[in-house]
C-alpha cells in the first residue's frame, strides 16, 4: 500500500481520535435557533422572511447577497421571532434570524426517506443549480460556496475531483463517522460532483489512520460501480486536508501563490460537502444540519452529533452533560485551526465541525522565550515559508518585506507555532502581516483596474 | 471552570521546548563524558564540574545582576556550553584557566549579544580559542590518558601536533602515522583534549540526536565528507607530505566539532542546503588549516569562521516556497 | 632616529595625498542640495516620529522647502515654536495651531467593565482585535495590551495596572498621533489641550444601545442625550448611541459632566473639583426660567417681539 503526502513541511500531532467509536446521533432540536446570515465566505445573505412568518424545515429564509453567496434555509419549523444582530462565537454582532421551534414540519418536496438514489442526472448544469439552491458550502470549515467552486472561470478546465476525507486535524471524527455510516451517500455525492465537472476522474483521499473507512468506501465504490473513482490512502500528516497540500499530495501539482485550485485542474470538496451535495441533488434536502464532533479527554460524554444549523452551543453542551470542571478552553473546530469560543450563546453555522474541550495543561501557552534559530518552524511550514523571519518583519510592521517573503501564502495551519520550542507566537504575528499584505495586494489590483478603465475611456 | 480561555489557533503545542531540546543534547554528551572520565580519571571530573558550574553560575549572575532579566539557566544551554568547554581542554588544565574560559564563553560570546539565540559564535568554541591563544602552555600540554585505574602516563603531543612537529623535522607522514593504531583513535587511547578521545562515544551521541530529531545529520555528514575528500586528494597527490583521510577524520576533535559544535542551532544555518554549504566550508577550512596553517588543529577556527557567514547562508539558501519558482 | 623622521614624513605625505584624493572625490560627486534643508532639519525636534505625515524630520524639511507655503506641513511635536523657526528660515508665514494632546476615550476600568473571558494569545491589541471582541463584554473599548504604549516614542503613555487602561502623560505627549494609528479600536483622539490644560471629553466610544452598553460597562456612555440637551453651546452631539463634545464649541462649563448619569464625561485640569449638586441646581433653575419664558412667549401674538425677547435673554446669558 503506497502512501501519499504533500512535499513540503508538515507536523505530526497525536491524532487523539478518541470519539471514533461514537456513532452519529441526532441532537434533539433546540427550542429556539438562531440562524446567521453570514455563514459562508462572501457576501452575507439577505433575509427574505419577516418577523412573525411561519417557516418550515428547508424553507429559504435568506437569499445570496452576491455571486459568491449562498441560500440559507430554515433548519427547523416554527415562527420567526426576530431578525437582529446577535453575537457570534467571537462576540461580534452579526444579523441572525431567530426562530422559535414548533414541531418538525418539513417543506414539501424534500425526500426524508433513507432510500439511496444512485442514478446520476445527465445535466451537469442542473446539478450545479440544485447545489446552489441547496445552499451547499464547503463544510470542511472554509465554507466557500460550492456552486462557485463548481463554476470554473472560462479557460480553466477541471481534470480531477478530489474528495477530502483526510480529517488531518486531531480529535475530529465527524468525517470518519460520515464515511463509515453514510459512505454510499458520500460516494454518490462524489459521482455527482464528477458529473458536474464533466465526467472527470475522482479521488477520495483518506488518511491511513482510518482503515475501516478506507475499506468501506472501496467496497461501496465497487458495489455501486462508478467509473474513474478510487480511494487514495494518505500518510498521516498535518495539514494534509489543506486544499493546496491535498492537491500536491494527490496530483503532484502545486497551486501558485494567490491562484485557485482550478488553475492546476483540481476541484477539492470535503466528505461532508459531498454528502450535502447528494442530499441537495438527489433528495432536495438543503443544508440544514451538519455533523459535529464533541470531544476532548476531559469531556466524558464524547459524541458525533447531527446538529441543526443555528443551535446555540450551550444547548449542545447541556445535552451532553455540561462543561467539565477542568476544561478551560472550548474550540469550535480542531485544535490546530479551530476558533476558541468566547461566547457560549453563539449558534452553530454550516461550517461548525466540532466542539473540543481542552484543559489548562493541554492548551495554555508557555511564556515566550528567545528564538534559538533551530529552524523547526521553517521545517514545519507546509508552504515553505520562514515563519521566524515573517514574525520579525510583521512585528516591525515592514509589510513590503512581508510580501517579498510571501506572508500572503500563509495558510494559517499553525504548524510553526505548534513546533516552536521557544513558544514564540509566530502565527499570531504572521496573521497580522498577512492581513496587511493581502489588503495591499487588493488595493493594487483595484488601482490597476481603475487605471485600465480610465485608459479605455 | 470560571472563565473561558480564548486565544488564536493553534491551541495545542508539540512537546518540544528549548529545555527539552537542550536536555537531549546533554543526554547525547553523556557517553563522551563517561568515556573521558574513565580514560582520564577523577581530574577530568573536576574539569567538567568547574566548567559546568562556572558557566551556569555566570549566566545566572549576569541575568540577575547586569541584565536584571528573568534567569535563563533553566533552559540548560549553559550546561551544554560548560560540558563542551570541558571536553575541549586537556584534563590537566587548572581550574582558574577553565573559569576564565567560562567567563569568555558565557560573558563575552553569549550574554553580550543578548543571551541564548542571539550569539553569532559558538560560546564554548570562543572560550576554547581564547584559552588556546592566551594560555598555550596549559592548552597544548597533552598528557596521555592515565585512566581511572591506570598509572601516571608520560605527557606528549596530540597525534596531529606530533605529526606537524615531525614534518618540520623532516620525517614523512608514513613514518609518523605508523605510530598510531586507528583502533586506538576510535576507542580513545591517545592524548588530546577530553572530547577528542573517544570517537565512538561521540558518534553514539550524534546518532541519538538524529534519531530524536533534535538535529539534522546534513551539517555533520557534509563536514565528514569534505574532510575525507579534501584529504584524499592531497594524500593521493603527495602521501609523504599529507596525512590520510581516516587519520584526519579520527583526530583532533573533528568528530566533537562536527557532531556537537557545528550543529549548534544558534550558530548554524537553518535550511538543509545552507547547512550543507556550511559543512563543506568547515571541512575545507579545517583541512587547509591542518595542512598549511601554523596550528596543528583547525576545527575550532573553521567552525568560528563559518559561524560568521551563517547570516549570509541563511539569506542565500532558502527553502523552495510552495507553488513558486 | 632616521627611521623615526622617515616614518613621520611618509605618514604625513600619505595623509596629505589621501586628503587631497578625498577632497577631489567629494567635489566630483557633490550633490547639489538646498542648504535650507539642513537648516530646517536642525530646527526640527529630531524625533523622526512621523507625526507630521513624512518619513522623518529630514523628509519633512525637504517637503517644507519645496512647498509653496506651510499650510500642509506642520510638526505637531515641535509645535508653534518650531514652526516659527522653520517659517523664519524659509520666509513663510505660519498659522499658530492650538496645542493638542492624546485623549483616551475609554474609561472601562477593570472594576467597571468586568472580564468575561481570559485572553491567552500574544499580548497585542491588534492580534486580539483580529481574533474577537476582547475579554470584556464591550466590543468597542480598550483591549489593554498596550499597543499604544509600544507605539509612543516619547514615553508619554503607560498602562495603569489598577484600571488596565493606558494613561497619557500630558507633559510628555507631543500629539504625534502614533498611538491613534496603533489603536485597533480607535479609542484615542487628539484633542486641543485647552486653556491651562482644561478640557472636556466623552470617555467612551461604545455605539451599543444604552442597556447593552451599560451591562458591559458601568462607565459607558449610554447615548441618553441628557448632555446634549443640557449643553447651551450646541457643543454635544449624540450619534450612534454615543455622545461627542466638539472641542471648538465647548465652553468648559462642565454642566454635561454634572448631568451625565454614568460619569462618561470627563473634565480634566480644572482648578476646583466639580460640585455636581450646585451645577444641577443651576441648570434646573435655568430650565425653569426658560420654560416660563417659553410659556410667556407663547401668549403675545406679535412674533417679532418674542424674537427680540429671546435675543435679550441670550445677551443676559453671556
Amino acid at each position: 500500500m503506497s502512501k501519499h503526502t504533500f512535499s513540503i513541511g508538515g507536523v505530526h500531532p497525536h491524532d487523539n481520535k478518541i470519539s471514533r467509536e461514537c456513532a452519529l446521533e441526532p441532537l434533539p432540536i433546540a427550542p429556539v435557533v438562531y440562524i446567521g446570515v453570514s455563514q459562508h465566505i462572501g457576501a452575507p445573505s439577505v433575509p427574505c422572511v419577516a418577523v412573525g412568518d411561519k417557516v418550515k424545515v428547508g424553507q429559504v429564509i435568506a437569499e445570496p447577497g452576491g455571486f459568491v453567496g449562498a441560500f440559507i434555509h430554515s433548519s427547523v419549523s416554527g415562527t420567526v421571532k426576530s431578525i437582529a444582530p446577535r453575537a457570534d462565537l467571537a462576540g461580534r454582532a452579526t444579523t441572525h434570524i431567530e426562530i422559535a421551534v414548533e414541531g418538525d414540519e418539513w417543506l414539501e418536496g424534500i425526500d426524508t426517506s433513507d432510500t439511496l438514489i444512485t442514478a446520476i442526472p445527465d445535466d451537469a448544469k442542473a446539478i450545479v443549480e440544485k447545489i446552489r439552491l441547496g445552499g451547499v458550502v464547503g463544510l470542511g470549515g472554509a465554507t466557500f460556496p460550492t456552486h462557485v467552486k463548481l463554476s470554473p472561470p472560462p479557460g480553466s478546465k477541471c481534470e480531477r475531483v478530489i474528495i477530502n476525507g483526510c480529517e488531518c486535524e486531531p480529535y475530529l471524527t465527524s468525517d470518519f463517522r460520515t464515511l463509515l455510516e453514510k459512505g454510499e451517500q458520500v460516494v454518490v455525492g462524489a459521482a455527482l460532483l464528477q458529473k458536474a465537472m464533466g465526467g472527470v476522474p475522482c479521488t477520495i483521499a483518506i488518511e491511513e489512520n482510518k482503515p475501516e473507512a478506507i475499506a468501506h468506501i472501496r467496497e461501496v465504490i465497487a458495489k455501486l460501480g462508478y467509473k474513474d473513482m478510487d480511494v487514495m490512502v494518505m500518510k498521516m500528516m498535518y495539514p494534509q486536508g489543506g486544499e493546496k497540500q491535498l492537491i500536491d499530495a494527490v496530483m503532484h501539482r502545486q497551486v501558485g501563490s494567490g491562484a485557485l485550485p482550478i488553475s492546476v485542474g483540481a476541484v477539492v470538496q470535503n466528505v461532508a460537502t459531498a454528502l450535502a451535495v447528494y442530499e441537495a441533488v438527489q433528495k432536495n434536502k438543503p443544508v440544514i444540519d451538519n455533523s459535529v464532533t464533541v470531544t476532548g479527554e476531559c469531556f466524558p460524554r464524547q459524541a458525533n452529533l447531527i446538529v441543526r444549523v443555528g443551535t446555540p452551543l450551550q444547548d449542545i453542551i447541556d445535552y451532553l452533560g455540561g462543561i467539565p470542571a477542568d476544561a478551560v478552553k472550548i474550540i469550535s473546530g480542531g485544535p490546530m485551526m479551530g476558533r476558541a469560543v468566547a461566547n457560549l450563546q453563539a449558534a452553530t453555522v454550516k461550517g461548525t465541525g466540532a466542539l473540543l474541550f481542552l484543559t489548562e495543561k493541554q492548551t495554555r501557552r508557555a511564556p515566550e522565550t528567545n528564538c534559538i534559530r533551530c529552524g523547526k518552524c521553517a521545517d514545519a511550514c507546509p508552504m515553505g515559508l520562514e515563519p521566524f523571519l515573517l514574525n520579525k518583519l510583521s512585528k516591525a510592521a515592514d509589510w513590503e518585506a512581508c510580501e517579498a517573503n510571501a506572508a500572503q501564502d500563509c495558510i494559517e495551519c499553525g504548524c510553526c507555532l505548534y513546533s516552536c520550542p521557544a513558544q514564540i507566537p509566530l502565527l499570531d504575528n504572521i496573521r497580522v502581516g498577512k492581513g496587511f499584505v493581502l489588503s495591499a495586494i487588493r488595493a493594487r489590483a483595484a488601482a490597476a483596474k481603475a487605471a485600465a478603465e480610465a485608459a479605455k475611456k | 471552570m470560571s472563565k473561558l480561555l480564548v486565544s488564536p489557533s493553534p491551541h495545542i503545542h508539540s512537546k518540544d521546548s528549548t529545555k527539552s531540546l537542550m536536555l537531549d543534547v546533554v543526554i547525547a554528551l553523556i557517553p563522551a563524558v563517561i568515556c573521558s572520565v574513565v580514560f582520564y580519571g577523577w581530574q577530568e571530573l573536576l574539569v567538567l564540574g568547574v566548567s559546568v558550574a562556572s558557566c551556569v553560575l555566570l549566566e545566572w549572575a549576569i541575568t540577575k545582576y547586569m541584565l536584571k532579566a528573568p534567569s535563563t539557566i533553566g533552559d540548560l544551554s549553559a550546561v551544554i556550553t560548560g560540558i563542551l568547554l570541558a571536553l575541549n581542554v586537556p584534563y590537566t588544565t587548572p581550574w582558574w584557566v577553565i573559569f576564565i574560559g567560562a567567563v569568555v564563553a558565557i560573558g563575552v560570546a553569549k550574554m553580550t549579544f543578548g543571551g541564548i539565540g542571539q550569539n553569532i559564535w559558538n560560546p564554548a568554541l570562543v572560550g576554547r580559542v581564547f584559552l588556546l591563544v592566551s594560555f598555550p602552555t596549559y592548552m597544548t600540554t597533552w598528557n596521555a590518558p592515565k585512566g581511572l585505574f591506570g598509572a601516571d602516563a608520560v605527557s606528549g603531543p596530540t597525534p596531529l601536533g606530533a605529526i606537524q612537529e615531525g614534518l618540520m623535522k623532516g620525517s614523512t607522514v608514513q613514518e609518523l602515522t605508523s605510530a598510531y593504531d586507528y583502533k586506538d583513535l576510535l576507542f580513545a587511547n591517545l592524548g588530546g583534549s577530553a572530547g577528542e578521545v573517544c570517537a565512538l562515544a561521540l558518534l553514539a551521541g550524534f546518532v541519538y540526536l538524529c534519531i530524536r530529531k533534535v538535529i539534522k545529520p546534513w551539517i555533520t555528514l557534509s563536514i565528514f565528507a569534505t574532510v575525507a575528500v579534501t584529504s584524499l586528494i592531497f594524500w593521493g597527490i603527495h602521501p609523504a607530505r599529507f596525512t590520510d583521510p581516516l587519520f584526519n577524520l579520527l583526530t583532533g576533535g573533528l568528530i566533537l566539532g562536527a557532531c556537537f559544535m557545528a550543529t549548534d542551532y544558534v550558530t548554524s544555518p537553518m535550511s538543509v542546503k545552507g547547512g550543507i554549504v556550511f559543512g563543506i566550508g568547515i571541512g575545507f577550512l579545517t583541512m587547509m588549516i591542518r595542512y598549511f596553517g601554523s596550528y596543528p588543529e583547525g576545527v575550532s577556527f573553521a567552525i568560528l569562521i563559518m559561524n560568521s557567514v551563517v547570516p549570509l547562508l541563511n539569506m542565500w539558501f532558502k527553502q523552495k516556497k510552495f507553488g513558486r519558482k | 632616529m632616521n627611521v623615526l623622521i622617515w616614518t613621520i614624513a611618509v605618514v604625513t605625505v600619505l595623509g596629505l595625498v589621501l586628503a587631497l584624493v578625498l577632497y577631489l572625490v567629494a567635489q566630483r560627486f557633490k550633490v547639489e542640495e538646498d542648504p535650507r534643508i539642513d537648516e530646517v532639519e536642525k530646527a526640527m525636534p529630531g524625533a523622526n516620529c512621523g507625526g507630521c505625515g513624512f518619513a522623518g524630520c529630514r523628509a519633512f524639511a525637504e517637503a517644507a522647502v519645496k512647498a509653496p507655503n506651510l499650510d500642509n506641513n506642520y510638526c505637531p511635536v515641535g509645535g508653534n515654536d518650531t514652526m516659527a523657526k522653520v517659517a523664519a528660515i524659509l520666509g513663510y508665514e505660519v498659522q499658530a495651531k492650538a496645542p493638542m494632546v492624546a485623549v483616551i476615550r475609554c474609561n472601562g476600568t477593570c472594576e467597571a467593565r468586568p472580564k468575561v473571558n481570559e485572553y491567552g494569545g500574544y499580548a497585542s491589541c491588534y492580534v486580539k482585535s483580529l481574533l474577537y471582541i476582547g475579554d470584556t463584554a464591550c466590543s468597542f473599548g480598550c483591549l489593554g495590551c498596550g499597543d499604544c504604549v509600544n507605539a509612543c516614542q516619547f514615553g508619554a503613555l503607560s498602562m495603569d495596572p489598577v484600571t488596565g487602561l493606558p494613561v497619557v502623560d500630558q507633559e510628555k505627549c507631543t500629539a504625534c498621533g502614533a498611538c491613534v494609528k496603533a489603536c485597533p479600536k480607535r479609542i484615542i483622539e487628539l484633542r486641543p489641550k485647552g486653556p491651562r490644560g482644561m478640557r472636556m471629553f466623552v470617555s467612551c466610544v461604545n455605539k451599543d444601545k444604552g442597556p447593552v452598553a451599560k451591562k458591559a460597562c458601568a462607565n459607558a456612555c449610554i447615548g441618553c442625550g441628557i448632555c446634549a440637551k443640557t449643553c447651551t453651546h450646541e457643543a454635544i452631539t449624540v450619534e450612534g448611541n454615543v455622545a461627542y463634545i466638539d472641542p471648538a464649541k465647548c465652553k468648559l462649563c462642565r454642566e454635561c459632566e454634572a448631568m451625565c448619569p454614568t460619569g462618561a464625561i470627563h473634565g480634566v485640569n480644572f482648578p476646583k473639583p466639580l460640585d455636581k449638586d450646585a451645577v444641577k441646581e443651576r441648570i434646573k433653575l435655568r430650565q425653569q426660567k426658560a420654560k416660563e419664558a417659553a410659556a410667556a412667549a407663547e401668549k403675545p401674538v406679535i412674533l417679532s417681539e418674542s424674537k427680540e425677547s429671546v435675543k435679550k435673554e441670550d445677551k443676559k446669558d453671556e
